[in-house]
C-alpha cells in the first residue's frame, strides 16, 4: 500500500518520539558557605533548609539537553524527577520552570549529599517505574554524571540497573540521533578526549557532563505552562525515607588548609616572570 | 573484624597492552590494605589479551584472574559490567578496589548492585585501625568525610593520583581465565576523538595546571579586547611549559553566549564547581577572581600561584600561596620569552 509523504513523515516522527526522564536533585547555591554539622540523623549542613538552592548543575545540563532533544523529535515528552523537601523544590522550580518544558514528578525527601546513594536510587527507580504513560522501550534516562552534593556518580547508574537499562553512558557531552532510531554518543574519557559510541537505540541511560548547550534564557511563557503542573505535582509528592544501608560517618569536616598568602604588589612584570619561571622549573 | 578478602579490578590502556596508571595505583592501595589486614588478595584484569599486562603483576603474589576476548577490548557498559561481575563472583571478595577511571566509573555501581553490594567512589585514602575507613569529599571538594560500612561486598573506587603506581619486574604468572557469556551487544565503540584543537591542551600528567579566567577576554587598559593576543600568549605558554590548560566556567560559557572566546577552550577545560578537580603538583591562575566555585576545583593542586589585577581577589584570602598583583598579559609575555630562551 502506498503511503503519502505526510504519513511517512508521521511514522518516522512517531518512531523517534522519545520518553526522556531526567533525574535531578537540588543542591546549595555554589556561592554559599557550607558548614557541616552532625545531628541525630547523621551529618548535614548548618542551616541547610534556609540555604538558597539551585538545580544540580550537571543534571540541569541534562534537562536542557532533554528539552532540546524533545523539541527536535515531535511526540516526545520530558519528565523531571526530583527528590527533595517540597518547599525547597518549589523554590527551585520557580526558576527552572522558565528554562524548559517538562512534567515535574516530585518526591518529598531529605536534602543533601550525605544520605546513601543506594537508598536514593531505590526511591527514584520505583518512582520512574510507576510513571503513567511511560513507554520503557522509548526511554532515555538522563541525569548529571555526578551531583554537586554527594558527587558519587552512582545514583543514576543504580537507577538504570534497577530499571534494566543495560546501555549506559557517563560524562556525556553529545547525543545525535539517526533516522533509524540509533544514536551516536560522546562520552568524556581521560586526557580531554571523547569516546564515540553508536547505540542501536532506546532504552538507554545518559549521565550528562556539561553538554554543548548554553543555559536557556528564562521564558515566562514556558514558566506559566510548567507551573500549572508543578504545583499539583508538589502537592502529590509522596514522602520518602532513605535507609542508611549501614553507611557510617566517622568524621565530617571542612578542610583546614588555609594558606598564608604572600601578596606581591611591587614587582615589575620582568621580575614576576623570572620568579615564576624559577618556580615552574623547580622540583 | 570479619575476615576480609580483597579484589583489585584493573584494565588496560587504550593500546590494550599495559595496565593503566590508575589501575597500578589501585594495585598499590590493594597490596597495602591486604598487608595491613593480613587477608587474601586477588587482582582481576579486563583486557582483550591479559597475558602482557598480567606479567607486571608477578611480584604482587596475588591470585590473578582475567576476562579476555575481543568484546573486552572496548570500554562499554554491557561488556565491562559483565566482566567485572564475573571477576567479583570468581574472587568472592568482600572488598573490591578499582580505579575511578572513566571505564570503571561507568560500571562499578551496576556491578555492586548485581552482587548485592555497596559502593563509594572518589576515595582519596583508605585508613582505619580496627576497621576499614575511607576518606572522600562531598559538595565538590568542600567537605571532607571519613566513612565506614559493615555491609559487604564494599566497592571502593579510588581517585587517580592518590597512590603511587605499582612497579615490579615482569615475570611469568598464572592467570585464571574467567568465561563471561555476553548478551547481544547494542553499543559499538567507534573511536576516541580528541577535541578539534590546534594542540592537545588537557594533560593530566603535567606538572603544572594553568588556568585562564574570563579576564583574558575583557577590555584591557586601552579600552579594547585582545582575544587573539590572549590566545597566542596562552598557547605559547602551554607549548613552552608543557602545562595542562584549565578554565573558569564563565570563560567557557562566553562561547555559548556569542561573546569573543578563546577558540581552543571547551567545557572539558572547565575547572571548579561544574568542572574538573584535577591533581597537579602546581597551579597558576591568571585573570580569574578566585571565588569559591572556581577554587573548589583546585583542592588537589599542591602549590598555587595567581596573577590578578585585583589585590582583593579571592586568591589573596588564603587560597593561593602567592598572588602577583599584575597584568597577566605583560607577565605571561615575559614568562614566554624566558621559557623559550630556556628551551633554545
Amino acid at each position: 500500500m502506498l503511503r503519502t509523504r505526510d504519513e511517512k513523515e508521521e511514522r518516522k516522527t512517531m518512531a523517534n518520539a522519545l520518553h526522556i526522564v531526567v533525574c535531578a536533585g537540588i543542591v546549595p547555591d555554589p556561592l554559599q558557605t557550607l558548614e557541616p554539622v552532625t545531628g541525630p540523623n547523621g551529618p548535614g549542613l548548618k542551616n541547610e533548609m534556609v540555604l538558597p538552592a539551585v538545580l544540580d548543575p550537571w543534571a540541569a545540563c541534562a534537562l536542557y539537553e532533554a528539552a532540546a532533544l524533545a523539541a527536535g523529535n515531535p511526540g516526545s515528552k520530558v519528565w523531571l524527577v526530583s527528590l527533595g523537601p517540597k518547599a525547597k523544590l518549589q523554590q527551585v522550580m520557580m526558576t527552572v520552570a522558565q528554562k524548559a518544558s517538562f512534567e515535574l514528578v516530585a518526591v518529598d525527601g531529605p536534602i543533601g549529599g550525605f544520605p546513601d546513594a543506594l537508598a536514593t536510587a531505590a526511591v527514584l527507580a520505583e518512582t520512574i517505574a510507576a510513571l503513567p504513560g511511560l513507554d520503557r522501550e522509548r526511554l532515555l534516562l538522563f541525569g548529571g554524571w555526578e551531583s554537586a552534593s554527594r558527587g558519587a556518580g552512582v545514583t543514576l547508574q543504580l537507577i538504570g540497573e534497577r530499571l534494566g537499562i543495560s546501555d549506559q553512558f557517563q560524562g556525556v557531552d553529545q547525543i545525535e540521533f539517526r533516522d533509524d532510531g540509533s544514536f551516536e554518543v560522546l562520552e568524556r574519557v581521560e586526557g580531554g578526549k571523547h569516546q564515540v559510541s553508536m547505540c542501536a537505540g532506546t532504552p538507554a541511560l545518559l549521565g550528562w557532563a556539561t553538554g554543548n548547550l548554553a543555559e536557556p534564557r528564562n521564558n515566562p511563557q514556558i514558566g506559566m505552562t510548567n507551573m500549572r503542573g508543578i504545583l499539583p505535582a508538589l502537592q502529590r509528592a509522596k514522602p520518602a525515607t532513605l535507609q542508611a544501608n549501614g553507611l557510617r560517618y566517622v568524621s565530617v569536616n571542612l578542610p583546614k588548609m588555609q594558606r598564608a598568602t604572600r601578596v606581591v604588589k611591587d614587582l615589575t612584570p620582568e621580575q614576576i616572570a623570572s620568579e615564576l619561571v624559577a618556580w615552574i622549573g623547580a622540583e | 573484624m570479619a575476615t576480609e578478602s580483597i579484589l583489585i579490578l584493573t584494565h588496560v590502556d587504550e593500546n590494550g597492552v599495559a595496565l593503566t596508571r590508575a589501575s597500578l595505583e589501585a594495585v598499590t592501595a590493594g597490596i597495602t590494605l591486604a598487608a595491613r589486614l593480613a587477608c587474601p588478595l586477588a587482582i582481576g584484569i579486563v583486557a582483550q589479551d591479559a597475558a602482557a599486562p598480567a606479567s607486571v603483576l608477578a611480584q604482587t603474589g596475588a591470585r590473578l584472574l582475567a576476562v579476555s576476548g575481543e568484546a573486552f577490548a572496548q570500554p562499554r557498559h554491557v561488556s565491562d559490567a559483565a566482566a567485572c561481575e564475573a571477576l567479583c563472583r570468581a574472587a568472592s571478595a568482600t572488598i573490591v578496589l578499582a580505579p575511578a577511571s572513566s571505564r570503571f566509573a561507568r560500571v562499578a555501581a551496576s556491578v555492586a548492585h548485581r552482587l548485592g553490594g555497596f559502593i563509594d567512589t572518589h576515595i582519596a585514602a583508605i585508613g582505619g585501625a580496627e576497621s576499614i575507613e575511607a576518606t572522600r569529599w562531598f559538595y565538590r571538594q568542600r567537605v571532607e568525610a571519613v566513612i565506614a560500612r559493615d555491609a559487604r561486598p564494599w566497592f571502593l573506587l579510588l581517585d587517580t593520583g592518590t597512590h603511587i603506581p605499582f612497579t615490579g619486574e615482569p615475570g611469568a604468572v598464572q592467570v585464571e581465565q574467567i568465561d563471561v557469556p555476553l548478551p547481544a551487544l547494542r553499543t559499538t565503540v567507534i573511536e576516541l576523538r580528541s577535541p578539534k584543537l590546534d594542540a592537545q591542551t588537557i594533560r593530566p600528567d603535567a606538572g603544572l595546571l594553568f588556568v585562564a579566567g574570563a579576564g583574558w577576554t575583557k577590555k584591557q587598559p586601552d579600552g579594547q579586547t585582545h582575544v587573539d593576543q590572549a590566545a597566542e600568549l596562552i598557547l605559547s605558554f602551554l607549548r613552552n611549559s608543557g602545562a595542562s590548560l584549565g578554565s573558569s566556567k564563565s570563560l567557557v560559557d562566553q562561547g555559548g553566549e556569542g561573546h569573543s572566546v578563546l577558540p581552543f577552550l571547551t567545557h572539558l577545560n572547565q575547572i571548579g564547581q561544574t568542572g574538573a578537580t584535577p591533581r597537579h603538583p602546581k597551579g597558576l591562575s591568571t585573570c580569574c577572581h578566585g571565588e569559591e566555585p572556581h577554587v573548589v576545583g583546585w583542592r588537589f593542586i599542591a602549590e598555587r600561584r595567581a596573577i590578578s589585577l585585583d589585590p582583593n581577589c579571592g586568591w589573596t584570602r588564603g587560597k593561593a600561596d602567592v598572588v602577583y598583583v599584575a597584568d597577566a598579559f605583560q607577565v605571561i609575555a615575559k614568562v614566554n620569552e624566558l621559557l623559550a630562551a630556556e628551551r633554545a
